[in-house]
């Protein structure tokens, strides 16, 4: 989207820290997340779920549980819609959905639904759950993406495949996918050292500490109300209307306060059980997750196979590239695997280069996005690659970066050609930061990684509405997932001339606003940002309008200053400015309410890049791996809220950390999930961790109208790679499987074994 | 599930003596309540032992041992003013189970009853020389701390007993104890491996050593060999490696998510090393 | 199957509920006691997102029975306000932005205030131990860290 004026200087609001709009229900416990919600006469709901990984289900009793005292429902595949059918690939989404909502014939991983009650309490529910008998023929399973290519591996689902997934390969490779350019043998044979590496990574969880939680009410009637925790309403009215064969608009969607998402929660899970259950029922019901639900049977990350192969000239340039990415996403298509091939060289501007993709299905939950998803995988094994080169060459890791670094106008690795991107400006920025020039002390290491993330706009509506007193109230759909109410609001007062306390930011429900697509992609702040100053422009032009109507000039005449309408031109006339209160005061004598709108599909998301910088101690005798420094320099484009975009930075950084030495899906030889709890499912701790210096670049987005990039993603994709290069270079041994284990590391090390 | 808050420990295992199905005792409930709410074990009987007097008492001897509560929680070790100069690595093993949180409610008891073999407060408590009053239905007897765990979440309690007290030997002269564990965090995790260690010295030599392991075999495990091959050392190179290679030895782990056979066995020798010298600087005082 | 009459004391108001044996305070607290601030994060102790203080110490509320409450007192992030005043830690959060999505706060600030209860200069090692507990998948705990050391440090100061 070509912007006609993009300001990106003299601001009043933007570049502030005010407080956020929901900061005193957050500190008080007074916000409602989505186990926070009641309805008169409810009921809860709870689902039983397989203990096998692959499983014929050969029969569900449930008498004993209909028969048991407060039990009012109880539900199986059947009270879902027959109308949505299979088809290959992603063509079939809806029913991969519905299939993973609540299985039909097959258990396909451990802690897939099977069936669900509703009763009187949360403990009748739970007693009767576990009095549904539920007869399976056990069949073989596999959950490693390479062990699920091999010829013999059990087929999860036969005619899956889409057409380009190449001839001859296992029925579990479901999609396929390939890009690049130039001539890479001639580029390996321009080389003075290849380096070709095979890495490994585990699922991970998003993690979010607030389970998935939903109240729901359905009539026979059709219409229906829902409340839940999630990353777009919009969507999940679209995937319950469809799952229960409901007219979309008689479904109302509203967002709780969501307690953490990180793209596990643009997915549907318990929302249509919930419904099913209701309408059963007909009496709200309210389900709610336990943390070993969520580690089971919502979506992990993509675990990953990866073959990367660079070579490099001596004096640093790299000649030729290549990866093969083998991305297992569950027992359903979809793993990010083109994400993965297409982010893999994107810090790099290469003349050859190739890069493959594999969706592969294996007996697992089915993956959803995770923070840039599979992004952080791909950095992994290039930015391990390039280290190990600049290593062996004996040079610096940010000079042969920058040497062969993306700029405007390269020829990315996926094809198109690059706008004005910031990733030069974040390793100048790196180089230039203290931390880089710290003498490490004996026994640590420094790993630099860069990382990309392409960015998103989509479909997005939000409604500006003023008020009589001069303030406003500003409706956006895009959940609020790490503070971009104040954001918003930040945007709205500054396009108005107000001030920021005056706007009240509200997430609308899917009644009161057009379609807005999840809040994912990093496209809040972006696409909803637009959005709002675009509303607040149209509100501007009809409070100019009636200016013009009272002094009797043309609309043309009058301009927007400072929170006041003035006259401007050689012919407006003399008079004094109208601030804005004082037209709305008037405003339903003048032409009625004034409201701003703003409906399209923003595309101009700029892509963003950040380099990170660790250093990192290795415990010899232990393998065990002290995080002691950390700094993020990523480009935000233009930073709206600081505090909140310096806290997606960290927050990021403290995921990939988890991620890169101790956060896992362990399968037993069983196939069952041995980790289902924050126990064993171990994310950092606050005594785990460094504070997270940050750096904000800003190199203005094109596309928005302040230059905004999304920033919540791209923070995860160095940290893999950056903390696995600290940690190779203080052991002194390349690490090329996550988590970095204290076992892994110390067997590495050969001290044992 | 039926609840139940006797006032004395007679009462108690005359509950659990005539109670059908499963029995649990409540005293921090930081392992009974994780275990209900996973679905793993549903009493039918849970006996809340915090009304009976005295179970939240640290009481010093005359004799210089200490005698605790069995519901006195590891934030009540932590904070009394002279049982970590006695046993500081007994009250730091305690202190490193779960958050500050747990601290306000886990007891030694629960940790040794619970039966896990990794259990932080127990390797010590073997090192130290602990032992237990059990009630039963046929009174109180006194048993060795090693005697209790049976194996994985099993104890040789017989129905209707429970532990009533635990008694710590006299500190004495020379002394010093510590408990080292590996965990993949700074927090929050179970022992991969722990080690606890209690010695003597006279001079700067050891005269006397009691070593422990956990989470290395079935049960927390006392290694004599351990402890032999430090006895009559000034703890030099060669007494350390020799402890290092008895504490691996002693090693009969499983692989698990927590750790593989062979990190466990590698690191059982590490920890007896790093625990030992803290043992020893303590005891030189 | 019969339940159990308690008496309890919660930020500081005499509280009586009838609960199952199975219900563990935090069922209390949430479903019976419509006190939601204390949130379940895992229902395992691990997490600290329903942390709560009973005779002043630091409890999951997931770890405690609803019966156990019977003569305690309880508090809750509900009481850390006083009438129209946040307290200290409340506004220091806000201003840092020590919050994301704000499902760790409540246990969070319930810890945190207990811990500049017993320390008023506690070193950063020590607030970040004390917090290990407290699980934040958001932040990376720096501006929470941040916001409890200068916390601490205005009410020194204020003292």
């Amino acid at each position: 989207m070509a912007l006609d004026s993009q300001k990106t200087e003299g601001f009043k609001q933007i570049g502030t820290r005010p407080d956020r709009p929901d900061g005193v229900d957050k500190v008080t416990g007074r916000a409602r997340f989505g186990a926070d919600m009641t309805a008169p006469g409810m009921l809860w709901g709870v689902i039983v779920r397989s203990p096998h990984a692959h499983a014929r289900i050969v029969k569900i009793d449930t008498s004993k549980a209909e028969a048991m005292e407060g039990v009012k429902a109880v539900v199986t595949r059947a009270d879902f819609s027959d109308a949505i059918t299979p088809a290959p690939g992603m063509r079939g989404e809806m029913w991969n959905v519905l299939e993973n909502v609540m299985a039909d014939e097959k258990a396909l991983y451990d802690g897939h639904a099977v069936a669900a009650v509703a009763a009187t309490s949360q403990l009748a529910a739970r007693d009767a759950a576990k009095a549904i008998t539920v007869q399976y023929e056990v069949l073989p399973h596999v959950t490693d993406v390479d062990k699920a290519m091999e010829d013999g591996a059990p087929v999860i689902r036969d005619g899956t495949a889409e057409a380009s997934v190449p001839e001859g390969m296992h029925p579990n490779v479901v999609r396929y996918h390939e890009s690049g350019q130039g001539d890479l043998d001639a580029g390996f044979a321009a080389a003075d050292l290849v380096i070709e590496e095979t890495f490994k990574t585990e699922a991970t969880h998003q993690g979010y500490i607030e389970p998935h939680a939903c109240l729901a009410t359905l009539g026979g009637d059709g219409k229906g109300e829902l409340w839940c925790c999630t990353q777009g309403h919009w969507n999940v009215q679209k995937v319950c209307a469809a799952l229960l064969g409901l007219e979309t608009s008689q479904l109302r969607v509203t967002a709780s306060e969501i307690g953490g998402g990180f793209g596990g929660k643009t997915a549907v899970f318990i929302e249509p059980v919930a419904l099913a259950l209701s309408r059963k029922a007909n009496k709200p019901v309210k389900l709610v997750m336990t943390r070993s639900e969520v580690f089971r049977s919502t979506g992990p990350t993509a675990s990953t196979s990866m073959d990367v192969k660079i070579g490099m000239t001596k004096d640093g340039t790299i000649t030729a590239a290549q990866g093969i990415f083998r991305c297992q996403g569950g027992a359903f298509p979809g793993a990010p695997m083109e994400f993965t091939a297409m982010c893999s060289f994107a810090p790099y501007n290469l003349k050859a280069v190739k890069q493959i993709g594999y969706d592969v299905m294996t007996n697992r939950p089915k993956q959803a996005a995770y923070r840039a998803p599979g992004s952080p995988m791909a950095a992994f094994a290039v930015e391990s690659v390039i280290d190990e080169l600049c290593n062996k060459l004996g040079l610096d890791p940010i000079d042969t970066r920058l040497k062969n670094a993306s700029r405007e106008g390269t020829q990315a690795n996926f094809g198109p050609k690059w706008d004005r991107i910031g990733l030069v400006e974040t390793l100048e920025a790196a180089k230039a930061h203290p931390h880089y020039a710290t003498p490490l002390k004996p026994g640590q290491g420094r790993g630099i990684s860069c990382g990309f993330w392409f960015n998103h706009g989509g479909e997005t509506a939000v409604m500006l509405a003023l008020s009589e007193d001069g303030t406003a109230q500003l409706a956006v759909g895009t959940p609020d997932i790490g503070g971009s109410r104040a954001s918003m609001a930040m945007m709205a007062a500054e396009e108005l001339g107000i001030p920021y306390e005056n706007v009240r930011c509200t997430i609308a429900d899917t009644a009161s606003l057009g379609y807005n697509e999840i809040s994912h992609g990093s496209r809040v702040t972006y696409a909803s940002g637009l959005a709002t100053i675009e509303a607040a422009r149209d509100a501007v032009k009809k409070l100019c309008a009636r200016a013009a109507a009272k002094w009797g000039i043309p609309e043309d005449a009058v301009k927007w200053e400072d929170g006041c309408a003035v006259p401007s031109g050689p012919n407006a006339g003399d008079h004094d400015p109208l601030p804005l209160a004082k037209i709305t005061a008037k405003m339903g004598a003048t032409g009625g309410p004034i409201v701003g709108h703003f409906e399209a599909t923003p595309e101009g998301a700029g892509v963003s890049f950040a380099t990170h910088i660790v250093d990192a101690e290795v415990d010899q005798e232990t393998g065990k791996t002290n995080v002691s420094r950390y700094t993020v320099v990523q480009d935000a484009g233009k930073a709206i809220h600081p505090t909140y975009v310096e806290g997606q930075f960290q927050g990021g950084a403290a995921q990939g950390i988890g991620w890169a030495l101790n956060e896992e899906y362990i399968y037993g030889e069983d196939g069952r999930l041995q980790n289902a709890g924050f126990l064993d499912y171990r994310i950092p701790v606050a005594s785990d961790l460094p504070m997270i210096d940050t750096v904000i670049v800003e190199v203005p987005n094109p596309g928005h109208p302040y230059g905004v990039r999304g920033v919540g993603e791209t923070s995860i994709c160095p940290p893999l790679a950056a903390i696995a290069n600290a940690v190779s270079n203080a052991a002194g041994v390349r690490l090329k499987q996550l988590p970095m284990s204290p076992p892994r590391i110390l067997k590495a090390l050969g001290k044992h074994g | 599930m039926q609840y139940h808050t006797p006032a004395t420990f007679e009462d108690a295992a005359k509950i659990a003596f005539d109670a059908q199905g499963i029995t649990r005792f409540l005293a921090g409930g930081t392992d009974v309540l994780v275990q209900l709410r996973s679905d793993l074990v549903e009493p039918d009987t849970l006996i809340d032992v915090k009304k009976i007097e005295g179970t939240n008492n640290i009481t010093k001897n005359a004799d210089g041992s200490w005698t605790l509560g069995v519901a006195v929680s590891g934030a009540e070790m932590s904070e009394h003013p002279e049982l970590g100069n006695d046993w500081p690595g007994l009250v730091e093993a305690m202190d490193l189970i779960g958050s500050t949180q747990v601290q306000g409610r886990a007891t030694l008891t629960g940790n040794l009853c619970n039966g896990s073999p990794a259990a932080d407060s127990v390797p010590v408590m073997f090192a130290t020389g602990a032992t237990v009053s059990v009630t039963g239905p046929d009174g109180t007897r006194e048993v060795a701390v090693e005697d209790i765990p049976a194996g994985p979440g099993k104890t040789n309690l017989a129905k209707g007993e429970l532990v009533s007290a635990i008694h710590i030997p006299p500190r004495g002269q020379g002394g010093g104890d510590a408990y080292l564990r590996f965990i993949p965090r700074t927090e929050m995790d179970i022992a991969v491996v722990g080690c606890g260690v209690n010695l003597r010295v006279d001079g700067d030599t050891i005269t006397e050593a009691r070593i422990a392991l956990g989470a290395v075999a079935p049960t927390v495990v006392l290694v004599p060999d351990a402890a032999a091959a430090i006895v009559g050392t000034k703890l030099d190179d060669a007494a350390l490696d020799a402890l290092a290679a008895a504490a691996s030895a002693a090693c009969n782990p499983i692989d698990d998510k927590r750790g593989t056979v062979e990190f466990r066995t590698h690191v059982a020798g590490v920890l007896a090393k790093r625990a030992a010298k803290i043992a020893y600087d303590r005891a030189k005082g | 199957m019969s339940k159990i009459h308690v008496t309890t004391t919660i930020n500081d108001d005499e509280v009586e509920f009838l609960c199952d044996p199975r219900e563990s305070l935090l069922d209390v607290l949430r479903d019976r006691l419509s006190l939601t601030g204390a949130k379940e994060g895992c229902g395992t102790g691990d997490c600290g997102a329903c942390t709560v203080t009973v005779d002043g110490r630091l409890v999951c509320a997931c770890l405690m029975l609803g019966a156990e409450a019977e003569g305690k007192s309880i508090g809750t992030v509900e009481g850390i306000a006083t009438d129209e005043e946040l307290h200290p830690l409340q506004q220091k959060f806000i201003e840092y932005a020590a919050l994301q999505c704000g499902i760790c706060t409540p246990g969070i600030l319930v810890a945190a205030k207990n811990l500049l209860e017993r320390n008023p200069d506690p070193t950063e090692t020590e607030v970040r131990y004390w917090l290990a507990g407290n699980l934040c998948r958001c932040t990376g705990y720096d501006k929470i860290i941040r916001a409890v050391m200068d916390t601490a440090a205005e009410m020194r100061e204020a003292s």
